[in-house]
C-alpha cells in the first residue's frame, strides 16, 4: 500500500500548485490565530477570531477550523483560507479544550467555569448531551475506536470516562494534582494524563482505568515544582511521547515502551500545547509567556527554529492537507 | 446551623446527584451509596468575631463572612469531588461573640476531630491545649502569628494562613531582588503592629536589607484625612532610603501615609505594596476559577482569610479521596503525612512543614491593582523547596512539638 503513496503526491502536486503545510496557533490574550508556513517556518498571515482562544483543532478533511473562544463562550468555526467565521457552536459556558470524535462530528468541549463536558453534532449544531464532571474540566480526548471519551478535572484531579454510546459518565480515575491533558495512545490501550502541580505524567491502563505507571520529571537547575507537565504529543512511530514541561521551558521525551525520559529539550518561556506536522518530523511548541513557537525536530530532538507569534500562545494544530494523511484531529492537535 | 453534603436539601452534594440532567447511572449509584453509608466527614468552622475599628476612605468593611463563605466553597469543591469516589462532607460552622468563651464553644462540637479555627493566637492556644481537642486536627486560617509556629506550636495545630514572618520574608525579598534595601520603618500602636514591624527586622536581617531608621506612630483615635499632608512629614524623615514600610494591620493610618511620606518614596507592608496570601488580582494558575467560584458564592471578592477556609477544608478533602476514607484517623494520617501534596491555585503544590505545621505556600505582592511579583522571589534558593525560603525554615524555628525532631 505503501509503496503508492509518492505516486499518488506526485499526481496531486500536479494537480494542484505545491502548497507547505500551515500550522495554526492560537494567541489566547490577542484573540487571533497566528498561520505559520510548516517549511519556511514564517507567519504567513494572523486573523482575529473570539475571545480568549484556547483549544483548536480541524476537520478530518482540513477545510473547517475549530477554536474554543473560551470568553466568547462560543467553539467557532472557521474557513481556515480566509479566517471568515462561519457560524458558532453551541459550547457551553467557557469552553477550554476539545476533541472531535473519529465520526468527524462529534465534539466533546470541556467547559471550564461549569463542571460539564458538552457534546455537540458539528453538522445539525445541536447539543446531545452535557455531561456532569469534576470542577474545572480541562483535557479532553477521545479514544481511537471512538468508543470512550475522558475529560480531565484540574480541581477534582481525576479522569472522567465517558462512554460515548450512552453519553454517560461511567468511572472516575484519580491522577495526579490538576491534571490539564490527556491523550491515548494509538492503540487505544493507554491513556496518559498530565498533571500541572503533581509534577507528573499517569500512564493509565484504558481497559481496567486503572494507573500503571507514574512518570517523573527532574532537570537539573530547575526547582522540582517549576516542572509542570502540560501538553502531550506522541511521536509518529509511537514510540516517543513528548511531554511539554510548563515554566521550567523544557519539552521531555519519554520513551513509551520503558517509560524513561530520554532528553529534555530548551524551548521557549512557559510552554503549554505541541503539535506535530502530518509527516511527524516537526514538533511545535507553544510557548505562553515568550509569546513565540518552537520548531523542533521531531527525529533529533534538537529546537531548529523559534518563531514570533501573538501574545500568549496557547493551542496549536497542524491543518491536514489534501495529500497528506489526516491527523486524528484532537485539541491542541495532539495525536494519540 | 449546619451544612452538610447530603443531609440538608440544598447541601451541594444532593444538587449535584439530583440537579442535573442528563445525570450518569453510575454518579447516581455513587450518590446514593454515600447517603447509604449516611458517613460524611464533618469539619467544624469555629470563629472568633472581633470588634473592628470602622473602615477610613469609605472601604468595605471586612465582611462578617470573612473565612466562613471561603471554608463554605471548599465544602462545596470537595463534595464535588467526593461524589465520583463515594465520598461525602459536610460543615458545621459556628461563631463565638467577642467576649463569650470560645473553650465553652469548642467544648459543645460533638465530633471535633477537624476544626477550622478562625480566631486570634490566644485563642488558638487556649483551643489547641484543651484535653478535648488532643485527638483534633486544628487547621489555623485566621491567626498570623509567628510565635504559633515557633515557641508556641502545638502538635494537633496546622497553620493555613501565612505567618507574619512568611509576609515579612516575601516582602524584603522582593526589596532585595530590586536593590531597594534600605528601609524606613514606621509601626502604630497595636501589638499586631509591632510583631509585624518585628517580623520585618527579622526579615531584613535574613537577606541582607538594612532598617535605617524606625518611628512610631499612633493616630490615637483621631482622624488623619485632613491633617495627613502634613503630619506624616516628621515620621517619614530621616537618613536616605529606598523605601517607608507601615506595619499597620488594622488600617487606621497607614492609606494616608502612601504620598505623603517626606521624600519620594514607594510605600511597603500593611498598605501600599503588600504581602498576602491571596488578593483580589490574583489570577495565575488558574486562579481566576476559583475566584470566580468565590464570587459567585459569596458575592464578593476573595480575601486572604477566605483563601485559607476554602483551603483548610479543600486539604481535607484531598487528603480523604487521597486515601478513598472519610474515617478521621485515615484522613488524619494522610493529611499530615510528609508526602501529602494540594494545589491552591498558587502554581505549586502545597503541604505542611513536618518541623511547624506550617502550610508552605507562595506570597503575593500586591498594590489593589495588580499582582506586582510573587514570591520566593527568583533567585532565593533553598536545598529542599524555593518555598521554604518563606518564614521560618527547620534550623530556625524552637518548635518540637511534631514527631521526628529531637527536644
Amino acid at each position: 500500500m505503501n509503496r503508492f503513496v509518492p505516486l499518488a503526491v506526485a499526481l496531486l502536486a500536479f494537480a494542484t500548485p505545491a502548497r507547505s503545510e500551515e500550522i495554526f496557533v492560537t494567541n489566547e490574550r490577542d484573540n487571533t490565530i497566528s498561520v505559520i508556513d510548516g517549511e519556511s517556518f514564517e507567519v504567513l498571515r494572523t486573523f482575529p477570531v473570539g475571545r480568549r482562544p484556547r483549544g483548536v483543532t480541524f476537520a478530518k478533511d482540513g477545510k473547517s477550523l475549530y477554536v474554543c473562544a473560551s470568553d466568547s463562550d462560543a467553539v467557532q468555526v472557521i474557513d481556515p483560507e480566509t479566517g471568515q467565521v462561519r457560524h458558532d457552536l453551541p459550547s457551553g459556558e467557557d469552553p477550554e479544550q476539545f476533541a472531535l470524535a473519529p465520526d468527524g462530528r462529534t465534539l466533546f468541549i470541556a467547559n471550564e467555569e461549569n463542571a460539564t463536558t458538552t457534546v455537540v453534532d458539528a453538522q445539525t449544531r445541536k447539543v446531545l448531551a452535557q455531561i456532569d464532571v469534576g470542577i474545572e474540566p480541562e483535557g479532553m480526548a477521545v479514544s481511537p475506536d471512538g468508543r470512550l471519551a475522558v475529560t480531565t478535572s484540574e480541581t477534582t484531579n481525576m479522569v472522567h470516562w465517558i462512554d460515548t454510546k450512552t453519553l454517560q459518565a461511567i468511572d472516575a480515575t484519580p491522577v495526579g494534582q490538576r491534571p490539564r491533558f490527556a491523550a491515548f495512545s494509538a492503540d487505544g490501550t493507554r491513556l496518559w494524563a498530565s498533571s500541572e502541580i503533581g509534577g507528573t505524567v499517569s500512564v493509565i491502563d484504558v481497559a481496567s482505568r486503572k494507573v500503571i505507571e507514574t512518570i517523573d520529571f527532574a532537570v537539573k537547575g530547575i526547582a522540582a515544582d517549576r516542572i509542570q507537565p502540560v501538553g502531550i504529543q506522541f511521536s509518529k512511530d509511537g514510540r516517543h511521547a513528548f511531554v511539554a514541561l510548563g515554566p521550567s521551558d523544557r519539552v521531555a521525551v519519554v520513551d513509551t515502551a520503558t517509560f524513561k525520559v530520554e532528553s529534555y529539550i530548551l524551548v521557549g518561556r512557559r510552554v503549554w500545547q505541541l503539535a506535530l506536522n502530518a509527516a511527524g518530523t516537526r514538533l511545535f511548541t507553544t510557548n505562553g509567556v515568550s509569546g513565540d513557537v518552537t520548531v523542533i525536530d521531531a527525529g533529533t530532538f534538537k529546537p531548529i527554529r523559534t518563531v514570533k507569534v501573538g501574545r500568549f500562545p496557547w493551542g496549536a494544530a497542524a491543518r491536514p492537507m489534501a495529500n497528506a494523511k489526516a491527523p486524528d484531529g484532537r485539541a491542541a492537535g495532539a495525536t494519540p | 446551623m449546619v451544612l452538610s453534603g447530603v443531609r440538608r436539601d440544598d447541601g451541594s452534594g444532593r444538587r449535584a446527584c439530583a440537579g442535573v440532567i442528563p445525570v450518569a447511572l453510575l454518579l447516581l449509584a455513587s450518590c446514593l451509596a454515600a447517603e447509604a453509608a449516611g458517613a460524611p466527614l464533618t469539619v467544624q468552622y469555629l470563629e472568633r468575631r472581633v470588634e473592628r475599628p470602622v473602615p477610613l476612605n469609605n472601604e468595605d468593611p471586612i465582611p462578617d463572612d470573612e473565612g466562613a463563605k471561603g471554608a463554605e466553597l471548599g465544602l462545596k469543591d470537595s463534595n464535588a469531588t467526593g461524589r465520583f469516589v463515594g465520598l461525602s462532607f459536610g460543615l458545621e460552622p459556628k461563631i463565638v461573640e467577642p467576649g463569650a468563651d470560645i473553650r465553652a464553644a469548642f467544648r459543645q462540637i460533638a465530633d471535633p476531630r477537624f476544626v477550622v479555627l478562625n480566631a486570634p493566637a490566644d485563642d488558638v492556644l487556649a483551643i489547641a491545649d484543651l484535653p478535648e481537642a488532643r485527638g483534633s486536627v486544628l487547621l489555623n486560617i485566621g491567626a498570623p502569628d509567628t510565635r504559633l509556629r515557633d515557641a508556641d506550636c502545638r502538635k494537633n495545630l496546622l497553620h493555613v494562613l501565612p505567618s507574619r514572618a512568611m509576609l515579612a520574608d516575601a516582602l524584603v525579598q522582593f526589596l532585595a531582588f530590586k536593590r531597594w534595601s534600605r528601609i524606613l520603618l514606621v509601626s502604630g500602636p497595636a501589638p499586631g503592629d509591632t510583631l509585624y514591624a518585628e517580623a520585618l527586622r527579622r526579615s531584613a536581617k535574613k537577606f541582607g536589607a538594612r532598617i535605617v531608621a524606625e518611628s512610631t506612630y499612633d493616630p490615637k483615635g483621631g482622624d488623619v484625612r485632613d491633617t495627613a499632608l502634613r503630619e506624616f512629614a516628621l515620621p517619614t524623615r530621616g537618613p536616605e532610603h529606598d523605601v517607608v514600610a507601615v506595619a499597620d494591620e488594622a488600617g487606621e493610618f497607614g492609606a494616608s501615609l502612601n504620598y505623603n511620606t517626606a521624600s519620594p518614596r514607594p510605600l511597603v507592608g500593611t498598605q501600599g505594596l503588600s504581602p498576602a496570601a491571596w488578593g483580589r488580582s490574583v489570577e495565575a494558575w488558574a486562579a481566576v476559577q476559583l475566584q470566580g467560584r468565590f464570587r459567585k458564592l459569596a458575592g464578593r471578592a476573595m480575601r486572604p482569610i477566605d483563601w485559607a477556609g476554602w483551603m483548610a477544608v479543600h486539604a481535607v478533602g484531598e487528603a480523604a479521596v487521597k486515601v478513598r476514607s472519610t474515617d478521621p484517623e485515615t484522613v488524619r494520617a494522610a493529611l499530615t503525612a510528609p508526602n501529602f501534596e494540594v494545589g491552591g491555585f498558587k502554581g505549586r503544590p502545597l503541604s505542611f512543614r513536618t518541623w511547624d505545621g506550617q502550610l508552605r505556600q507562595p506570597v503575593f505582592l500586591l498594590w489593589p491593582g495588580a499582582v506586582t511579583a510573587t514570591a520566593p522571589i527568583e533567585g532565593f534558593l533553598h536545598h529542599r523547596t524555593e518555598l521554604d525560603t518563606l518564614g521560618l525554615d527547620e534550623p530556625e524555628s524552637v518548635c518540637r512539638a511534631f514527631t521526628g525532631r529531637a527536644g
